[in-house]
């Protein structure tokens, strides 16, 4: 009986303990949220971030560009994450939910840019396609006649005879992957728009048509491991392989990448936007938390050093397309001054 | 008579044929068990063989010149120094002295075979002890993790492909001469993540398991036991109690996910509490456990025979002095098996605090239930997720290292079943 009373205390005493040290709760971590293509750079940052400063290391969640705007604007305080990654700038309803629950001033930085590539060993035949033949060989659909029907085309000389004659074999990114997503969007889509007989197709006909990949076998999902799909590419010939710039940059010496619209995929061409399948990477400050949760300005200003972005930096090797030296001032700027974004900038 | 020799006869000729089937009956039985033993036996093989080298890493041990003017620093102390000294330069030296053939041109292919956090290490290092500047020492550092999968992974062309034909030469020289060497990999177990694999530890997973389940025990054990008290001794038998009762065994069937989203709506968005705290982690576990602990705790409290209640009761004990005296001590040991079982599987739990912000990236070890935290199953989904090869075998370590404590927990549970429980 005694022991059990003792018992009993314990559990009540070390209860309330837990339930006084409830009220302390001041963040003294920097929360990101955010895009899963900008987590593997923001995640390196952060860590340099808390191995050079006496500020804690930032917390991290991979939440989806979306799901970050959704969190970072549900409000101020310390239960809200203080910095949002995108892999696209945020929309103007984003910004408009932002504004309905405080979140009044937002800093903008465009951190650099990511390419989507269609690569192959340097022993097969390099294809160089417009983004209209990459949609005619990958698309679910094509038109012919007039007709919207399953893609017909086996070898890529079926899309156009410059093609070589070989059968269409692409292996790339599942569908959870957000380089799926920009490959549908700037590729497939892009390539779909640019034929007369997508003008007449409807809204929601546009998306499940022009933003859909064939699943006959043509295109191979490969899971998210680039490893495998290089270690295929260098031993399969007739095999092409889609992935991000970075990947095939580290492995240069044996891979080749297709030219689309006539544009080698080079960091300068994604950097300048000039190769068609690149977009900008992006990430929010919320300027309501910058001095209360400390580290916040630091944290931006290692972001946008010249260690982490410079031509040399640190997130150059982990894969991300630096932008160039005058984008980097203006960050630097940025960084210092904080400026407001405004809606008129995302319309 | 020859009815019933006939009787005899025919339950003599089954007899071959019931034996035959009892036969094939126990046959099917050791095939059931053969079949979920064979499936332990291919998950831990598959684990331990991709696993075991997680715990190894890979060190390069050099002489390395920590030479004041090389690293522009002469007062180790001075925060100001530490922060613009240059901790590469002597390690990249050091490198270069240690290889044949290596020179000065090949600097940036010599870096390359040091991890990236080497630079940190010395730094720390000459911090702690700055009398070792301008002093030559003997020192030990991680290798790249490309060197570390090259090392342990000999001979697999897919862990071999981030090194070039040069460095891999070097790294076999190396080898030979005992300079670069795997052994036990402490760094896992002494830090917190990292996005380096070879950097990357599972002691800040681990101590945010054991906070966020300090919190669950502490709150679920009291709470479940006071309410299987309460429906078991002196609740009324009315409709408004069956009720109770149907939807405590609903709730222990309910999604775990579902318990995260309550989670996030109650703790995080109505009360205000941070994202990825052990706190909203335990409390959200709380409520999944609460079902799981009572119904145990009242297959406990019922299974002690009435005759204890009624003798107590004999002697004049009030109905509290019965419970707290008799009842509760006896149904305690089936209890806390209960609870064990509740707070293991707790302990396994991944989908609730994917709600809650508890699937981070968070490379500080937690101090207290409110710094940011993640669980050792998080921590196997992250790892898992990502796209380095040496993080494959830091998850499968990790899962060894979450299976340790979840077989010691039911150990734990068995073991104070045949200990504490009594038989009537």
């Amino acid at each position: 009986m005694n022991r059990l009373n003792k018992t009993l205390a314990t559990v009540a005493l070390a209860g309330s303990v837990a339930a006084m040290s409830a009220p302390a709760m001041a963040r003294d971590t920097i929360s990101i949220v955010g895009s899963s293509t900008v987590y593997p750079f923001a995640t390196v940052v952060a860590e340099r971030f808390g191995t050079k400063t006496d500020f804690k290391t930032p917390k991290l969640e991979s939440t989806g560009s979306g799901g970050g705007m959704k969190l970072f604007c549900q409000g101020i305080g310390t239960q809200h994450p203080d910095i949002t990654n995108a892999s696209r700038r945020m929309k103007a309803s984003e910004y408009e939910m932002c504004q309905k629950n405080g979140v009044t001033d937002i800093t903008e930085f465009r951190i650099g840019s990511d390419g989507i590539v269609i690569a192959s060993s340097k022993d097969a035949q390099n294809l160089e396609l417009s983004l209209e033949q990459l949609f005619l060989a990958l698309g679910s659909k094509v038109p012919v006649n007039g007709e919207w029907v399953a893609n017909p085309n086996k070898n890529w000389s079926d899309v156009d005879s410059s093609l070589p004659n070989k059968p269409i074999r692409v292996m790339g990114p599942p569908p959870t992957s957000g380089t799926r997503d920009s490959f549908n969007e700037l590729a497939l889509a892009a390539g779909c728009d640019a034929l007369p007989e997508a003008e007449s197709l409807s809204k929601d006909d546009h998306k499940a048509i022009c933003e859909s990949v064939r699943e006959d076998g043509a295109f191979i999902e490969a899971g998210e491991n680039d490893n495998l799909i290089v270690q295929k590419l260098i031993g399969d010939t007739d095999m092409y392989g889609v992935f991000g710039f970075s990947f095939l940059e580290e492995n240069a010496d044996r891979l080749q990448a297709a030219t689309l619209d006539g544009k080698v995929p080079t960091a300068d061409a994604i950097a300048a936007e000039e190769y068609p399948v690149a977009r900008s990477l992006f990430f929010y400050v919320k300027q309501a938390h910058v001095g209360v949760i400390p580290g916040i300005q630091e944290f931006v200003e290692e972001f946008t050093s010249n260690a982490a972005m410079g031509q040399n930096g640190y997130l150059k090797s982990v894969g991300l397309i630096v932008p160039p030296r005058d984008q980097l001032m203006t960050l630097m700027d940025k960084a210092e001054n904080m400026p407001k974004l405004a809606l008129e900038e995302l319309k | 008579m020859t009815d019933q020799r006939s009787q005899a006869e025919i339950v003599r000729q089954s007899l071959k044929r019931r034996y035959r089937k009892e036969r094939r009956f126990r046959a099917y039985g050791i095939l059931a068990i053969g079949i979920a033993l064979s499936a332990l036996v291919i998950l831990f093989t598959d684990i331990i063989g991709k696993g075991y080298t997680g715990f190894m890493k890979t060190t390069i041990t050099m002489e390395v010149n920590l030479d004041g003017d090389m690293m522009y620093l002469d007062d180790p102390t001075d925060s100001r120094q530490l922060k613009m000294a240059d901790f590469v330069e002597p390690l990249i030296q050091a490198l270069i002295k240690e290889i044949p053939g290596a020179t000065e041109e090949d600097r940036e292919e010599v870096r390359g075979l040091i991890n990236p956090y080497a630079s940190v290490t010395l730094r720390d290092a000459l911090k702690a002890n700055p009398d070792w500047l301008n002093t030559t020492r003997t020192m030990s550092f991680l290798s790249h993790t490309d060197v570390d999968v090259y090392v342990k992974h000999a001979g697999d062309a897919a862990y071999s492909i981030k090194l070039d034909d040069q460095q891999k030469a070097w790294v076999e020289t190396l080898l030979e001469r005992g300079a670069i060497e795997t052994s036990f990999n402490d760094t896992f177990f002494s830090g917190g993540d990292s996005r380096d694999p070879s950097k990357a530890g599972i002691l800040g997973a681990i101590v945010g398991s054991l906070l966020t389940m300090f919190v669950t025990l502490i709150l679920s054990f009291p709470i479940g036991i006071a309410a299987a008290i309460y429906l078991e001794e002196f609740a009324p038998q009315n409709k408004f109690t069956d009720f109770i009762e149907v939807n405590i065994n609903n709730l222990a069937a309910v999604p775990s996910i579902i318990f995260g989203l309550l989670g996030l709506a109650v703790f995080i968005n109505l009360f205000g509490m941070p994202r990825s705290v052990p706190v909203v982690g335990g409390l959200v576990l709380t409520l999944m456990t609460l079902p799981t602990i009572i119904i145990s705790s009242r297959a406990a409290i019922k299974s002690v025979p009435p005759s204890i209640r009624e003798a107590a009761e004999g002697v004049g004990a009030s109905k509290m002095q019965v419970v707290l005296h008799h009842v509760l001590p006896l149904a305690m040991p089936g209890m806390l098996t209960g609870s064990i079982i509740g707070m293991a599987q707790a302990l396994g739990e991944t989908a609730p605090l994917l709600l809650i912000g508890m699937v981070a990236f968070i490379v500080d070890v937690p101090g207290g239930f409110f710094d940011s935290a993640t669980v050792l199953p998080v921590q196997v989904f992250l790892w898992a997720g990502s796209p380095e090869l040496a993080f494959i075998e830091r998850a499968s370590a990790a899962i060894m290292v979450l299976l340790t404590f979840l077989i010691s927990m039911n150990a734990l549970a068995i073991w104070m079943r045949k200990r504490l429980e009594r038989r009537w």
